[in-house]
């Protein structure tokens, strides 16, 4: 009985590994699949176009994951996004101010959204669900009311389109037009990656997520590293919001609702527990990638749009049913 | 024994509608390992809670090295050198040995967000070779057994610089062996002058670690003596404010031939290994052995909650096909778990919806409306006839006591009528005066001709209870004995007859355990 429990929790374990591979595979397959069953799949020009679709998810993904490691949700990520792209747009073109001020005022603001949902969750006791799903209100409709229900364009700032759109790779590299937008994104993921690893803040979400009771009990203030952890998520939404404003050149005000569950299926399929304790910023990459390879293959083979959603949400029900297949070896 | 080392006086401390402590007091010295007892609820736990800074006192004074101090939460308990390992194991599982020893107090690099791992695991590892603890710093805690989670428990504590080390109820899951090491490393810390709070359940064990016990009852301070100098039945007295005997009753005789249940050769791996035995009429039979015997094994089994290689199980002379609990349901077979927490109880639901439980289609009407008249009725019964003390039929389990619980339980299954009732550690957690109060329940269940198995890792419990004593050592059963042939050295005897077992088996089964 005791050696039986053990090895359970052994292969549980390996379980987050496991399942990294496993998507990394799922991945590989989905691009040999494609690639055979179309000739343009496999082109550099689609798979510029893929990574660059899975930019702002993959962004938004990254903050995601911190707080489901944490066993928390955040369901405001889209939202936020567009809020955070809204308040660029105003601070840039509306008011004049320097397009790296507006950027980092663009973040800034997702990231006080972050706060804002964090404290609510860590000192007034509201569930996570509950306080990220009332955020997901307010933030909408705060971007309507300050956009004034219409788009704000950055046709002034030609040049801050360039942070998504513009390739310094292709400047250094000619040939190698990779836009910014996927830099970002990468550089965002190292970052991310050493934060959850290497710092003070990754061990409390995963010791939060672990184990909550047992942390606060060794004198950890959890409260106060959960706003944190709210507020990084936020921070990573406020750069979702920038990488999504420069693309499309405008801040778009009605944009930004769906995002966020497939930001949650993206750390879902990359192999981060929804009851917390485990998960990993490479995971969260492939889920990304999975998402948008599947998109793009599909459409690559005219299977209608609204089949492509369909099959999406198969293959998060498939990731984690084979998540639990392997935990009950 | 050294110097007075924490001295509480006075303390109070009131919940909302349960004043859980009344001037309380406690002294500890240096060096000295001091037993804290009591029936549940007595405020054990609650009093030492307030001296590591979980809960704040309402009052009164708590003196550390001679000097008042305020313990407003663990992180000040823990600067002042008291460390508490609490009853639940408080780990995180998914962190490793290492990172839990320094969870809140990382080594960090020049920049002060690093973390510094590698000076982590080099602390963790001196502090694990100077207890003597073989442990690996960078395992996943979730991979160590029960009892290693402890030691880990205790290397963090004492990573601490503790001079005080509270440890609640530290051999609760642990078996015999790995008490022999933990109070090995009690005894070590002991010798270097740490002042050791230990509350248990099992006064048997206080003879072997404790220098002084403090009984308490009622969340009142009722005495504190040197262990050479109590009995253990004064303890007792002491602990439920008047004397009882826990010298057992007769059991009754079981007149009944009538075979109620018999398992024949149930084999499952390594688990189960040709296990046969009969179940009478009437009749309470105890399962013995030590911690992974197999026993709550073969429980399952019959259960159908772990599907068995082979054997067959024949209930009231009928061939059972018990592929699932639902089917030992029909079957009726109630398997009533020793984690009545966590298998046995709607925690967050009423005493009534927890009698119906498990016989809702018996209370339905029309359309399958659930007939609160009848259910109303139906635990009402209950609870008056199995005296299960709570304020109202709408209390929520959770808050009754762990015996009350348990008879929530049982009424469930009566409720259903079952025949068969497993019962794993039915006493487990439960404090001696509801204990006894299960025990009577018990024999009115087999007097009714209801058949009981009793799972007990206590002897004089199981000793007590049994009509026959099945007696269990890795999976096997090693042997079957009369009330009046047990005694506990022959139920040690078999329960570790494991050397001429594996004498007598060929090579490949060695070292299963």
């Amino acid at each position: 009985m005791e050696t039986e429990s053990i090895a359970t929790k052994k292969s549980l374990f390996r379980s987050d590994a496991m399942q990294r591979l496993m998507a990394f595979a799922a991945l590989i397959v989905l691009f040999v699949l494609f690639s055979i069953a179309s000739p343009n799949f496999f082109k550099f020009d689609n798979i510029v176009g893929i990574l660059l679709a899975t930019a702002v998810n993959g962004v938004l993904a990254l903050g995601v994951t911190f707080v489901i490691i944490t066993s928390g949700i955040d369901l405001s990520v889209g939202t936020v996004m567009t809020f955070s792209a809204v308040m660029t747009g105003k601070f840039i073109t509306d008011w004049g101010l320097p397009i790296p001020v507006g950027i980092v005022g663009g973040i800034l603001a997702g990231g006080l959204c972050g706060l804002i949902s964090g404290t609510f969750i860590a000192r007034m006791k509201i569930p996570p669900f509950i306080a990220t799903l009332g955020m997901l209100y307010v933030s909408k409709g705060l971007s309507l009311v300050i956009s004034q229900l219409m788009p704000i364009y950055f046709n002034d700032t030609p040049i801050f389109r360039q942070l998504a759109m513009g390739s310094i790779l292709g400047a250094i590299i000619p040939g190698l037009e990779i836009p910014n937008a996927v830099l970002v994104l990468f550089a965002a993921a190292i970052i991310a990656n050493l934060i959850l690893t290497k710092t003070v803040l990754g061990r409390y979400t995963f010791a939060i997520g672990s184990n909550e009771e047992a942390t606060r009990l060794s004198g950890v203030n959890v409260a106060a590293w959960k706003m944190a952890i709210y507020a990084l998520c936020g921070l990573f939404s406020g750069l979702g919001g920038v990488l999504m404003a420069a693309r499309l050149n405008s801040a778009q005000p009605a944009l930004g609702s769906g995002y966020e569950l497939d930001a949650i299926a993206a750390v879902v399929i990359g192999g981060t527990s929804l009851s917390g304790g485990e998960g990993t910023i490479l995971g969260t990459i492939i889920g990304a990638f999975i998402m948008s390879v599947l998109v793009n293959g599909l459409r690559i083979l005219s299977v209608p749009q609204e089949w492509q959603i369909v099959v999406t949400g198969g293959i998060v029900i498939l990731a984690v049913y084979t998540d639990i297949l392997r935990r009950q070896k | 024994m050294g110097d007075v080392i924490v001295q509480m006086t006075g303390i109070e401390k009131t919940f909302p509608g349960v004043h859980a402590l009344a001037q309380c007091q406690f002294e500890l010295r240096a060096g000295e390992v001091h037993a804290l007892v009591g029936e549940n609820g007595a405020g054990k736990s609650t009093l030492m809670k307030v001296l590591a800074g979980v809960y704040k006192k309402d009052a009164g004074d708590i003196l550390y090295k001679g000097a008042s101090v305020d313990i407003p939460n663990p992180r000040a308990a823990q600067q002042l050198g008291i460390s508490i390992i609490h009853q639940e194991l408080n780990l995180m599982p998914h962190l490793t040995v290492a990172q839990n020893i320094f969870i809140g107090r990382e080594p960090r690099q020049k920049v002060r967000f690093m973390l510094d791992e590698k000076e982590i695991n080099a602390r963790t590892e001196q502090l694990l070779s100077m207890l003597h603890l073989n442990l690996d710093p960078r395992t996943k805690v979730a991979e160590l057994t029960v009892a290693k989670q402890q030691m880990v428990e205790i290397a963090k504590a004492l990573s601490f610089n503790a001079e005080v080390l509270i440890m609640d109820e530290p051999t609760a899951s642990l078996t015999e062996a790995e008490i022999g090491e933990l109070f090995r490393i009690i005894a070590h810390l002991r010798d270097q002058g740490v002042g050791i709070v230990y509350i248990t359940h099992r006064l048997e064990e206080l003879p072997r670690i404790a220098d002084r016990v403090t009984v308490m009852r009622d969340g009142r301070y009722v005495n504190t003596s040197p262990i050479t100098e109590v009995t253990r039945d004064q303890i007792i007295s002491m602990m439920v404010g008047r004397t009882i005997y826990e010298a057992a009753p007769e059991v009754p005789e079981n007149p009944s031939q009538d075979v109620m249940m018999e398992a024949k050769n149930l084999r499952r791996g390594n688990v189960l290994k040709d296990v046969s035995f009969v179940l009478k009429k009437g009749e309470i039979l105890g399962f013995a052995g030590l911690m992974g015997a197999g026993r709550t094994d073969v429980a399952r089994a019959i259960f159908g909650a772990d599907s068995l290689d082979s054997g067959e199980i024949y209930v009231k002379g009928k061939l059972a096909h018990i592929k699932s609990p639902r089917d030992a349901v029909a079957h009726s077979i109630a398997y009533l778990s020793e984690d009545r927490k966590r298998y046995g109880l709607a925690l967050g639901m009423d005493v009534e919806a927890n009698i119906v439980l498990a016989s809702f289609q018996k209370f339905l009407a029309w359309l399958g409306w659930v007939d609160a008249t009848r259910t109303r009725d139906r635990a009402k019964v209950m609870v008056d006839m199995l005296a299960i003390k709570t304020p109202s039929l709408q209390q929520k389990v959770k808050f009754l006591s762990g015996g009350n619980q348990q008879k929530v339980i049982v009424g469930k299954w009566l409720t259903a009528d079952t025949d068969i009732l497993i019962f794993d550690e039915p006493t487990r957690g439960i404090d001696v005066g509801a204990k006894s109060e299960i025990y009577k329940l018990l024999n009115e269940l087999v007097q009714q001709g209801k058949s009981v198995i009793m799972i007990s890792s206590e002897l004089p419990e199981i000793l007590r209870m049994s009509h026959r004593i099945v007696v269990m050592c890795e999976g096997r059963i090693t042997g079957e004995l009369t009330n009046a042939e047990a005694t506990p050295e022959a139920i040690m005897k078999l329960a570790t007859q494991r050397g001429e077992i594996v004498q007598m088996e060929t090579d490949s089964t060695k070292g299963d355990a």
